[in-house]
């Protein structure tokens, strides 16, 4: 006898971003694009350091947290010694390639095109005095968070 | 083990609902996939996601990545989403006889 699933699937989730290093950003775009592919409808709030996910001068540029981050397993004085920094983001970058995981600018762009629509918080662009053309195109619009409970109704919010 | 009837003949599924079987496989069956998936219709588009997905298996042993597709199969991620509107690296695994593709991307 089969087992009846009585379980509805997950039909849309609203990833929030907060975090601007590498480690902070990727999770999120990976959990936003696997829900495009599983045909979940999906869409990207970034918020605080979040933020440097989408900005154009930025998005390509984050690092990975050598200091402060346990997982690195690493001391914090070496941690903190010049280039540390730049070469765990060179090495976690080579491995991801390795797994096709794109550089952050081609993804957020291939989620975009995957229909997932990318928000910006309200509070933070004004906080930081931020500008429609510091974003990449990709950006749908600047929203309060009221708006993005609005826009969440009805799915799952993962705060990452 | 579930198992699906085409023209008569009884074909063998795995727990995803993919061919258990890949030798199974024919154009036929994969029009009657794509209709399972609300595809009624598998244009040109269609089989050029579907042929490459092939390729790279028989190849490599899983089905590409979305990212992979985007860049080599010549159908850009928008289109793929239009043709595959319920996922398009899973649906299209489906519709080419594949095993649901294990990678994350």
């Amino acid at each position: 006898m089969t087992q009846t699933n009585t379980v509805e699937p997950i039909q849309k989730v609203s990833i929030i971003i907060s975090h601007g290093s590498l480690e902070g950003v990727y999770p999120g775009l990976i959990m936003a694009n696997g829900a495009r592919m599983e045909g979940i409808e999906a869409s990207l709030f970034f918020t605080f350091f979040g933020l440097d996910a989408i900005i154009k001068k930025r998005m390509n540029s984050l690092k990975v947290a050598t200091v402060g981050n346990p997982g690195m397993h690493m001391p914090t004085l070496l941690g903190a010694l010049p280039g540390m920094s730049a070469f765990a983001t060179g090495m976690m970058k080579k491995e991801m390639e390795k797994l096709d995981i794109p550089p952050i600018g081609e993804f957020i762009a291939m989620i975009h095109d995957a229909g997932c629509e990318i928000y910006a918080c309200r509070a933070t662009v004004d906080m930081f005095h931020l500008k429609r053309e510091d974003f990449c195109d990709e950006m749908d619009e600047v929203i309060s968070v009221g708006q993005f409970y609005e826009k969440a109704a009805g799915a799952q919010i993962i705060f990452t | 083990m579930e198992t699906m009837n085409v023209t008569g003949k009884a074909i063998q599924l795995d727990a995803d609902g993919h061919l258990a079987n890949r030798s199974d496989w024919n154009e036929d069956l994969a029009r009657e996939l794509a209709a399972q998936e609300g595809i009624p219709d598998l244009t040109p588009q269609h089989w050029t996601v579907v042929n490459f997905m092939r390729k790279v298996f028989e190849k490599e042993g899983d089905a590409p990545s979305i990212r992979r597709l985007t860049k080599e199969s010549g159908v850009d991620t928008k289109t793929l989403y239009q043709l595959f509107p319920k996922g398009p690296a899973k649906r299209a695994a489906k519709i080419a006889g594949l095993p649901k593709p294990k990678g994350c991307i």
